[in-house]
């Protein structure tokens, strides 16, 4: 699976390691919903340091198209309201 | 949980097949995908100018107030040795704001900082993602049949569209920013005209909007102290009488030794 964070360059993942990350998705899908900041930015960074953590890199020459899109890393609260819905980045 | 979604998935994805969509011959697609990738390029270019310029004219501002914080104290430390403390007090008021202009500032300019290292982080991967499209498509255009490079344009056209798509929003929230930091810099300008920094020698028309902008500052606290340590460091004891006549915002010069009611502007 490739995942792309934006403004950051994109990561090959294991389907362990994005197994990982979807729970940490629906984490940040759920506190959206209960309107929780703090346990929003909390699941995002974690996901974020995960896909950095354990991807793979991919070299910036590689035109691959990723699986999945990851907002920036300093997404906003009121930002990541669009984007941490329903199912949230990975669908379930 | 296979596949994309998200908003920002399906918004790349519909850029990507628009521009996709505008070619049907192959070598066309490839030469028109190269041409867009070019422009994207030198619009990142522009962008990350546009920021260096912002926060250049950040920069100035803050130099220039760096520059009235050490005067306005200088003209304090003067007026307070000279016993005219109303005429420390404002220098001190004025500082005080002079100070909280120069931390907003500094915070924009680290600000634009990082959004400038993150375009020419962006605007690299671009580039060498460009750089690597442009040698597979000689290579698609002299190896393969025609429906076979379609297919092999699609994939290697639509993985630099994503790059784009990706620079696209990092372009967009940085000039967000700097639109944010530039009408900053002008509402800064317009205090500099009205003579908010200005040193006390300097006072002329506008004095009456300094007061109330001086007065809505509630910084009376920090200036009392500042006062008191002023005091100690030129070894006076408890203030004075205060002087009757020097208004704040009179003009006159800083070092006018304080004789009260004899004060001339």
């Amino acid at each position: 699976m490739i995942v792309r964070i934006m403004g950051e360059g994109q990561y090959k993942l294991s389907e362990d390691c994005l197994e990982r990350v979807n729970v940490l998705d629906n984490a940040g899908v759920a506190a959206v919903e209960a309107n929780d900041e703090p346990a929003f930015h909390a699941a995002f960074e974690e996901l974020l340091e995960i896909i950095r953590k354990e991807g793979e890199h991919l070299g910036d020459e590689e035109l691959e198209t990723s699986d999945v899109i990851v907002p920036p890393a300093d997404t906003s609260f009121a930002e990541a309201a669009a984007e941490f819905s329903g199912e949230g980045l990975i669908p379930d | 949980m296979a596949g994309m979604s998200g908003r920002m998935s399906t918004v790349i994805k519909a850029k990507v097949s628009k521009l996709l969509d505008r070619a049907e011959d192959p070598g066309e697609t490839l030469d028109y995908s190269y041409q867009k990738q070019l422009e994207a390029l030198q619009n990142v270019k522009k962008g990350i100018a546009d920021v260096v310029t912002a926060k250049k004219r950040l920069g100035m501002q803050a130099s220039k107030l760096e520059q009235s914080v050490v005067k306005l104290d200088t003209q304090a430390r003067q007026a307070l040795a000279a016993g005219n403390e109303e005429l420390a007090r404002t220098a001190l008021e004025r500082k005080q704001f002079a100070q909280t202009e120069l931390q907003s500032l500094d915070t924009q300019v680290a600000e634009l900082q990082s959004q400038q290292d993150k375009l020419v982080d962006s605007e690299k991967r671009l580039r060498t993602k460009i750089e690597s499209f442009r040698t597979k498509k000689e290579v698609i255009k002299a190896q393969y049949s025609a429906a076979e490079a379609q297919v092999r344009i699609s994939e290697a056209a639509t993985g630099v569209g994503e790059e784009m798509a990706d620079v696209g929003l990092a372009m967009q929230r940085a000039v967000d920013k700097t639109d944010d930091m530039k009408a900053r810099a002008s509402a800064v300008e317009e205090l500099e005209a009205a003579g908010t920094f200005e040193d006390l020698t300097q006072l002329g028309s506008g004095q009456d909007d300094i007061d109330r902008q001086l007065a809505q500052l509630g910084a009376g606290g920090e200036v009392d102290d500042e006062l008191a340590k002023m005091r100690a460091e030129l070894g006076m004891g408890a203030p004075a009488a205060e002087p009757e006549g020097l208004e704040a915002g009179e003009p006159a010069p800083p070092a006018t030794p304080g004789t009260p009611g004899e004060e001339k502007a």
